[in-house]
């Protein structure tokens, strides 16, 4: 009863993904002044063939700082995770 | 504990190559995709390999922790370095004040498709050796940390 109830579950999920992928258009989004500036500016004002690379660096350099410091951020914490403990408690005794 | 001498003949093989892909990635970041995220995730991959390979004490002897949390951190202050310089110019913040300038990466590009010159970007190739540096620098120091935590647990 559980195993027949789990399945019509996971089919009528199905189902509704399926139902909202159908409507989706790729490639012909609907607001595309952003797109147009970048790739119509990006290598003027940049000096850089790689728009992406131009969106990721300069106009969204915040971004990447933020980027950047999550990653230090996630390293420290490693660190801090995996420190030596006995080290510490030597440093303690003496 | 060391792998056998043909796995640390082809890592030592291999090592070089990765470490030229993932240089080669970081300097052209402005002109393939790419750039100072993946390029740095390739060189730690060429730190990861050397400790799949090697044993945690000759690792050790090869890389060192503080020299790669140096990295990390000069690779940071790097970054917000360059883009703080704008505001030393009178600019904004990330303004870009090399390009087009003529000097250091200041090749202007012509619009549409054309070859690309490793020349250009202003300061996008200076942010992606520092994003590169730091990005090398952390993930190779996470690998060694946790290959640290894994020595002691063999010798307790």
């Amino acid at each position: 009863m559980r195993k027949v109830l789990s399945i019509i579950v996971i089919i009528l999920f199905g189902v509704f993904l399926s139902l909202l992928a159908i409507d989706l258009t790729f490639g012909v989004p609907e607001n595309t002044g952003m797109d147009d500036y970048f790739i119509k500016n990006g290598q003027e004002q940049i000096a850089t063939n790689n728009i992406v690379t131009t969106v990721v660096f300069d106009y969204r350099g915040f971004d990447t700082l933020g980027e950047s410091t999550v990653l230090f951020t996630a390293v420290i914490g490693v660190a801090l995770i995996y420190r030596d403990l006995r080290k510490e408690d030597v440093d303690e005794n003496e | 504990m060391r792998m056998s001498k043909i796995v640390r003949f082809s890592a030592d093989m291999l090592f070089a190559a990765i470490m030229i892909f993932g240089f080669y990635i970081i300097m052209h970041g402005h002109l393939t995709p790419g750039g100072g995220f993946q390029g740095g995730a390739v060189v730690a991959t060429g730190a990861a390999l050397v400790t799949v390979a090697y044993s945690y004490e000759e690792v050790l002897g090869m890389i060192k922790k503080t020299g790669l949390m140096l990295q990390e951190s000069i690779g940071l202050v790097m970054f917000a370095g360059v883009a703080l310089i704008a505001l030393g110019l009178g600019t904004t913040f990330f303004f870009n004040y090399l390009a087009n300038s003529g000097s250091l990466f200041g090749m202007s590009v012509p619009y549409g498709p054309n070859p690309g010159e490793l020349n250009t970007g202003g300061v996008l190739p200076l942010m992606n050796i520092a994003v590169g540096i730091e990005v090398w620098g952390g993930l190779a120091i996470v690998i060694l940390y946790m290959l640290s935590g894994i020595g002691k647990t063999k010798e307790g």
